[in-house]
């Protein structure tokens, strides 16, 4: 599933900004008038060397094909980063890396 | 796993010990349901309830808090906001858009040096004001709200 996450990041002396597209719908429909939310992202985490630093909540008003990017002080060239998402369909995505 | 801890989180915030508590601003309902994905607050259409549901009450002080986002948005499908704080002890950020159909749009919480900082691109159905509110550890929040011009409506696909 790490084809669902492509990811960059970037050191800046000891911070790290960390940058992600995920590949997904995020759709929702509105009918007679009320949104409907369908088929979204719920939870994207981050983890540092095991630790999670990160923790987003999503709800379907995110743009299809969500962007994200969110810093981390103390990080250094070697760290291993983890993101995983899930959806609210029950699916989910996950990629490793390290900063470089 | 996540059915079980969804069905545990409707259980006990429908609870009313635990609703009690939270009316009374004793319990976060953040922490104390770390790490689940806050279905209750996603789903209400009320922003100040949403809001203390979030962030444990439903005013904040303004300033420590930047938002950026577009003056004028051509298409409210895809919206870029960042948001960040210049304050060192953020446990989490949110933005709110109260004029959405829901006015919780995500939240995002920091520990182990994150900063508090997120960029990501959000819907708006149409011209709104978009607020970020910051908490800290000792339970403050402080906001900032932008003014967002939607030419071309973002909730119809």
């Amino acid at each position: 599933m790490s084809n669902t996450i492509r990811t960059r990041a970037m050191l800046n002396g000891d911070i790290a900004k960390i940058m992600a597209l995920i590949n997904h719908p995020m759709s929702l429909k509105i009918v007679n008038g009320k949104t409907i939310p369908l088929n979204f992202i719920e939870q994207v985490k981050a983890e540092i060397n095991g630790k999670q630093v990160f923790l987003a909540d999503w709800s379907a008003a995110i743009s299809k094909n969500p962007f994200l990017a969110f810093k981390v002080k103390g990080a250094k060239a070697g760290d291993s980063v983890k993101l995983s998402w899930n959806d609210n369909k029950g699916k989910s995505g996950s990629t490793e890396f390290k900063i470089s | 796993m996540e059915q079980t801890r969804r069905v545990f989180l409707k259980r006990s915030l429908t609870a009313s010990a635990i609703g009690a508590a939270v009316g009374a601003g004793l319990l976060n309902p953040r922490s104390a349901f770390a790490d689940a994905w806050p279905e209750k607050a996603f789903m209400s259409t009320n922003y100040k309830e949403v809001m203390k549901m979030i962030d444990g009450a439903d005013t904040a002080e303004s300033g420590h808090v930047t938002i950026q986002a577009p003056d004028i948005a051509e298409n409210g499908a895809v919206v870029p906001v960042t948001m960040s704080s210049d304050l060192d002890n953020v446990v989490s950020l949110t933005l709110y858009t109260p004029q959405n159909p829901f006015p919780l749009n995500s939240t995002y919480e920091f520990s182990h040096g994150a900063l508090p900082y997120a960029s990501f691109r959000i819907k708006l159905a149409k011209t709104m004001p978009i607020t970020a509110v910051a908490r800290t550890a000792d339970g403050k929040l402080y906001s900032a709200t932008k003014q967002v011009k939607v030419t071309i409506g973002g909730c119809g696909g």
